[in-house]
């Protein structure tokens, strides 16, 4: 029907996830392009940046134009017991670039399942997540990381929250040496800054990983922590998809949303993440729901100059005529070219900055050929 | 091959003689041209030098693989990457400066200069005072005595430059030192050779004491 070649990454990606989504039976989820701001200002800290766009409704309520897809899914489903509900959706997101400080429409596509969530349905996210990644390139990683590991470990040095959070931003960071001097500024023992230094340089492939936390699980909490995560790395292992997942707790997430698993995707030769989520069973919980819930987006806008190749000609003909020639000659002659595989520009005079393979110029009904670039 | 952003001068002529013997060495580095680029393809690495300021930017936005910026550069802008490792060069402190004989009245608005607006709001914010920024590019060290000013936030080395402008520092924000950083995506597909950099660059540092 179309040529694959004309579409742009992110657009080939749209249609490769959509199909990937669909065999695993999620459904699309199409969306109101509004919301109401309300749900925004409730859950605020959820959201990557605190701007919205808004704007007042016919009925005089305040509007947003959606910074985030995952609160109107959430809003929008159900408690139903002993039902997983999944649902796709690919949707324009507004949000403030951190560069420009201005909004910014980003295309996201993504994928929630929220109900009772058990270790099946967090495997069949995470591994779609890596699917994910493997229909957009060849290469890329995803690391997974623990937010009850984290937590617990965090929970063990009995810090303050103040001091939690400041630990936080360095394992964000992997920077060790920021710990370090938190610790020593905060009385944290030696042994105890050491436990995270170890989490913090605990990353890489599965296998090589596991063992070495099992070292510094010295709590229940940690333990059944611990239990969860290496049940699911077991299973993704199991399926093949050991060898591109690394564990990595430097995913710096809020802990008030997210509990259990989360992560991120990168491919090679995008600078930032490309996909990332976990599972939120907290935000659930603050938003007065039963059901637990895992989910991720694809920020399809990062892969824009993914593997971008410079085109070397705009059109393959330009096509010139003047008032002497019949409309109907012309049409005639473009639709030929058109037949022939060839796309054609057609002008009086030769517009600039166009990079064109052949130059035509059609005399009565004739086509001559003015210039060959090829 | 790795793509390591240095900041022009003398921390980043130290930086490349910390990676020179870490095996990374590229001799073209060393002659005196205008050149910025410098690249040795036997051993993987290229070099460029960019304004310290902008290591940051090259190394967020994935143009560097890894790259050395100052402790007040990332805390200022705070881009997304890795901070890998605290080299411990380039020491010195983020401070508040002030005339000898500045005494706080905390009845007004403290105004502020600065090159650090982030770095001095945030800290200001902390104390719950009430400041006005005002943002200026260089020679921060005029603005008290113009009477532009009441404080300044800036970068305080030996505090020489203050003395001889009858300035002094009055509170430490925050201890500054070069810092290796890494962009998040390379870390993930270079991670081997990144580490090793690191490793090898953690063997040289020197420590206070």
């Amino acid at each position: 029907m179309f040529n694959s070649n004309i579409l742009k990454n992110e657009e080939k990606a749209v249609f490769a996830l959509r199909s990937l989504y669909r065999k695993y039976g999620y459904a699309p989820f199409k969306m109101s392009k509004f919301e109401e701001y309300d749900l925004y200002v409730r859950n605020k800290d959820f959201l990557v940046s605190d701007s919205v766009i808004t704007f007042t409704g016919m009925n005089g309520k305040l509007l947003a134009l959606k910074p985030d897809v995952t609160l109107s899914i959430v809003k929008n489903t159900k408690d139903l017991p002993d039902t997983v509900q999944k649902v796709y959706y690919n949707e324009n997101v507004y949000r403030v670039s951190k560069n420009t400080h201005e909004f910014k429409e980003i295309m996201q596509t993504g994928l929630e399942c929220i109900g009772n969530i058990d270790v099946y349905n967090i495997f069949e996210v995470i591994s779609l997540a890596a699917k994910s990644l493997e229909a957009i390139s060849d290469s890329y990683v995803l690391d997974l990381s623990h937010i009850g590991i984290v937590s617990a470990v965090l929970d063990s040095i009995g810090c303050s929250r103040e001091t939690g959070k400041k630990i936080l931003t360095c394992i964000g960071e992997k920077n060790q040496s920021g710990i370090e001097k938190i610790c020593s500024e905060n009385d944290i023992s030696a042994e105890d800054c050491e436990k995270i230094v170890s989490l913090v340089g605990t990353y890489g492939k599965i296998e090589k990983v596991l063992p070495s936390l099992r070292a510094i699980c010295d709590t229940p909490e940690l333990s059944a922590a611990l239990a969860e995560f290496e049940s699911i790395c077991s299973l993704l292992v199991s399926s093949g998809l050991g060898e591109r997942i690394n564990i990595d707790f430097s995913i710096a997430t809020d802990m008030r949303y997210y509990n259990g698993v989360v992560f991120q995707g990168f491919v090679e030769n995008v600078p930032t993440g490309v996909l990332s989520g976990g599972q939120y069973d907290n935000l659930m919980k603050k938003m007065g729901r039963k059901s637990g819930a895992i989910g991720f987006a694809v920020y399809l806008d990062t892969l824009e100059r993914l593997n971008l190749v410079e085109k070397k000609y705009d059109v393959d003909c330009i096509l010139l005529y003047d008032e002497t020639v019949q409309a109907a000659d012309l049409a005639g002659a473009v639709n030929k070219l058109v037949a022939e595989g060839r796309n054609v520009m057609v002008q009086k005079t030769l517009p600039e900055n166009i990079k064109y393979r052949q130059l035509l110029k059609i005399n009565g009904k004739e086509v001559d050929e003015l210039e060959n670039n090829d | 091959m790795i793509n390591v952003a240095l900041p022009k001068g003398r921390l980043g002529e130290k930086v490349y003689d910390m990676f020179e013997k870490s095996g990374y060495e590229c001799p073209s580095i060393k002659e005196v041209n205008r050149k910025l680029i410098f690249e040795n393809e036997e051993a993987g690495v290229r070099y460029f030098w960019v304004k310290p300021s902008d290591v940051a930017i090259y190394v967020e936005r994935g143009a560097a693989d890894i790259g050395v910026a100052g402790k007040d550069i990332l805390l200022e802008y705070a881009p997304d990457v890795y901070e890998l490792l605290d080299l411990n060069l380039g020491k010195c402190r983020m401070a508040v400066a002030a005339k000898k004989d500045f005494r706080d009245n905390t009845e007004n608005t403290l105004r502020v200069a600065t090159k650090f607006t982030n770095i001095a709001k945030d800290y200001y914010s902390k104390k719950g005072r009430d400041i006005d920024i005002i943002k200026l590019n260089g020679s921060i060290e005029i603005a008290p005595i113009l009477g532009l000013s009441d404080v300044i936030v800036d970068i305080v080395e030996t505090g020489k430059t203050l003395l001889e402008n009858d300035l002094e520092p009055k509170e430490t924000i925050v201890p500054i030192s070069a810092r290796l950083i890494a962009n998040k995506s390379s870390f993930k597909f270079k991670m081997e050779q990144i580490e090793n950099i690191k490793n090898s660059l953690k063997a040289q540092v020197k420590t206070d004491d």
